[in-house]
C-alpha cells in the first residue's frame, strides 16, 4: 500500500468496484480499501438481477448465474398464486460471491490496486480539507492520503456523515431483512415468487429465489416501521416452520435496504458517496445491484476527469450528481412514492387485486397489464399513482 | 444505555445506516457503540433484523 493516492474508493461491493475501474481506466492512481477479509462476502443480497441491467456494464459470465428467471410468481395474501411470465425481459439469480469478486478483479485490470481487511476509521484533513483517510489495515493504523475519497461503503454509509454528507436513513424508509439460503425443498426452476401482506412481510416482500435444483435463497424485507413491533427474523421463521420445516439452512444472514429517496447531496469538496451509501436503490424492489454499478460508473468518470483537470471541488463533481439525475434519480423518485402508495394497500386491497388479475389468462398477462388492472381494482391507487406522474 | 447481546451480531451494518448520531461502528466481526455520543433513540433497537441490540436503564 503507498502512501498516496488520487483517489480512494471505500467499499469494495459493485458500486465501489465499478468506480475504481472507470477511475483507473481514465487515468487516475486508484485504491479501493475492503474492510473484510474476501471481496464478495458475506453475501447479503437475493441476488436477483436483470440482463440488460448487467450487460450494460460487463458482459454476462456463465460462473456467475445460479438460474435463469423467465417468470414470477406473485403470491397475494389469501394465497392467491398469479403467474406472470416475462415478455422480453430475461432475469438471473447470481452467486454473488463470484460476481462481486470478479468485479473487482477487472476493477484491479483496470489498473486500480485494492486491499482487504482494510477497514477505514476515518478522514484526515489538511488545512480544512479531507486530505486522506485513515485505514486499520490487517491491525496496523495507517493515513492514506488522496485527491479525493469515493464512499462506497454500503448501507453502513458512514464515510458520507464523517464529510457531513446526511446519508442517515429514515427508520420508516429502512427496510429489514433476513435471508436463509436452502436446500431440501420443492422449488419452482427459473421462476422468482414474491409473496405480499402483513402476514409474511409488512411494508415489504418475501422472496423465493432459486439457485439450481432443491436450493434457494428465501428471504424478507420488512419496513422498520414494523420491525419495531416484530423482528425481520421472527417473520422469515414463522414462514419457514409453516412452508419448509424440513429445509436445511446453509447459510443464515441478515442485512437492510435503503429504499429511500436517492440523498439530495452527494458530494462535497474532495468527497463523494456512490451504491447503497448513496441510496442508489430501486425503492420498490430493494434492487440495488445495477443502480450501484451505475452510480459507480458515472462518479469513476467524473471522479477521474477532476483528477486530470484538478479541480476537485464541490462544484466540479456536482457534474457527477447531474449524470444520475439524468439516469435514474427521476425514475427511484418516481418509485418511491409507488413504494408510498402500495404501503397503504390493506390485504384485502390486495387480495382483490389479486383476484382481478386472475382473471386475465396466464398467456395475456404482462407486468403492464398486471399494473393496470391493479389500478382499475383500486382506484385511489390510480389517483396516487397519477400523483406520482404529475410530480405532486 | 444501548447493550449489545454478545455472540449474535451479524455485523450488517444496518443498525448504523438509521443511527442519527452515527455513533454505531461496524467492523468485520465487532460491533462498538460510542456511549459518548449516544442519544439513547433507540432506532438501532428497532430495526435490528435479528434483535441483537437492547436497551437498558443505566443502573
Ligand atoms: C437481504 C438483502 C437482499 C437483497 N436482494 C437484492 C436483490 O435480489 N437484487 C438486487 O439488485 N439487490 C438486492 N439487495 C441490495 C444490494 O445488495 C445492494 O444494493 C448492493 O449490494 C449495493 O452495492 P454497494 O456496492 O453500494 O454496497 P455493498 O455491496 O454493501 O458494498 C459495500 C462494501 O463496503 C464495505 N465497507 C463498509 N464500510 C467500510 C469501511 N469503513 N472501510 C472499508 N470497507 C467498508 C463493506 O464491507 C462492503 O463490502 C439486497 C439487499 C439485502 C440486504
Ligand atoms: S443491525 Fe443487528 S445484526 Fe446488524 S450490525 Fe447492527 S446489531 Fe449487528
Ligand atoms: S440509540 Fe440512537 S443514537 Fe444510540 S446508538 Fe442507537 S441509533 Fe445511535
Amino acid at each position: 500500500m503507498k502512501h498516496k493516492y488520487d483517489i480512494i474508493v471505500v467499499g469494495g461491493g459493485p458500486a465501489g468496484s465499478m468506480a475504481a475501474k472507470y477511475a483507473a481506466e481514465n487515468g487516475a492512481d486508484v485504491c479501493l480499501l475492503e474492510k473484510t477479509r474476501d471481496i464478495g462476502y458475506p453475501v447479503r443480497c437475493g441476488e436477483a438481477v436483470g440482463h440488460a441491467g448487467i450487460t450494460q456494464f460487463v458482459e454476462m459470465k456463465d460462473t456467475w448465474i445460479a438460474e435463469k428467471i423467465n417468470s414470477c410468481t406473485l403470491v397475494s395474501p389469501d394465497g392467491t398464486k398469479l403467474d406472470v411470465p416475462f415478455a422480453n425481459e430475461t432475469g438471473y439469480i447470481l452467486n454473488r460471491r463470484i460476481f462481486d469478486y470478479d468485479l473487482s478483479r477487472i476493477a484491479s485490470k483496470a489498473g486500480a490496486q485494492i486491499f482487504t481487511k482494510a477497514h477505514v476509521t476515518g478522514l484526515i484533513y489538511r488545512n480544512n480539507r479531507i486530505s486522506g483517510v485513515k485505514v486499520n489495515h490487517i491491525g496496523e493504523e495507517k493515513n492514506i492520503e488522496a485527491k479525493l475519497i469515493i464512499g462506497a461503503d454500503g448501507v453502513d454509509s458512514r464515510v458520507g456523515r464523517w464529510a457531513g454528507l446526511k446519508t442517515t436513513v429514515k427508520l420508516r424508509d429502512m427496510e429489514a431483512c433476513m435471508q436463509y439460503s436452502v436446500s431440501n425443498i420443492d422449488v419452482k426452476r427459473n421462476n422468482m415468487t414474491m409473496f405480499v401482506g402483513q402476514n409474511y412481510a409488512p411494508g415489504g416482500y418475501l422472496w423465493i429465489f432459486p439457485k439450481g435444483e432443491d436450493f434457494a435463497n428465501i428471504g424478507l424485507g420488512i419496513s422498520g416501521t414494523y420491525s419495531k413491533q416484530k423482528s425481520a427474523k421472527k417473520y422469515l421463521d414463522e414462514f419457514m416452520d409453516r412452508e419448509y420445516p424440513n429445509a436445511s439452512i446453509h447459510t443464515s444472514m441478515c442485512g437492510g435496504c435503503p429504499v429511500a429517496y436517492p440523498i439530495k447531496k452527494p458530494v462535497a469538496d474532495n468527497i463523494m458517496i456512490i451504491g447503497d451509501a448513496a441510496h442508489h436503490i430501486n425503492p420498490v424492489t430493494g434492487g440495488g445491484i445495477t443502480p450501484a454499478m451505475k452510480s459507480g460508473m458515472l462518479g469513476g468518470l467524473v471522479a477521474a476527469e477532476a483528477i486530470k483537470k484538478n479541480n476537485v471541488s464541490e462544484s466540479f463533481l456536482n457534474k457527477y450528481v447531474k449524470d444520475i439525475d439524468r439516469d435514474f434519480t427521476k425514475r427511484h423518485k418516481t418509485l418511491y412514492k409507488i413504494k408510498e402508495a402500495i404501503s397503504k394497500l390493506s390485504d384485502d386491497d390486495i387480495n382483490g387485486i389479486a383476484s382481478k388479475i386472475d382473471s386475465i389468462p396466464v398467456e395475456k398477462r404482462t407486468l403492464q397489464k398486471v399494473f393496470m388492472s391493479s389500478m382499475i381494482k383500486k382506484p385511489s391507487l390510480v389517483i396516487d399513482v397519477l400523483r406520482v406522474f404529475a410530480g405532486i | 444505555m444501548i447493550k449489545i447481546i454478545e455472540n449474535k451480531c451479524d455485523y450488517c451494518g444496518t443498525c448504523a445506516s438509521v443511527c442519527p448520531k452515527n455513533c454505531i461502528n461496524v467492523k468485520e466481526d465487532d460491533i462498538i457503540i460510542d456511549h459518548k455520543s449516544c442519544i439513547d433513540c433507540d432506532l438501532c433497537v428497532y430495526i435490528c433484523p435479528i434483535e441483537v441490540l437492547e436497551s437498558v436503564n443505566e443502573a
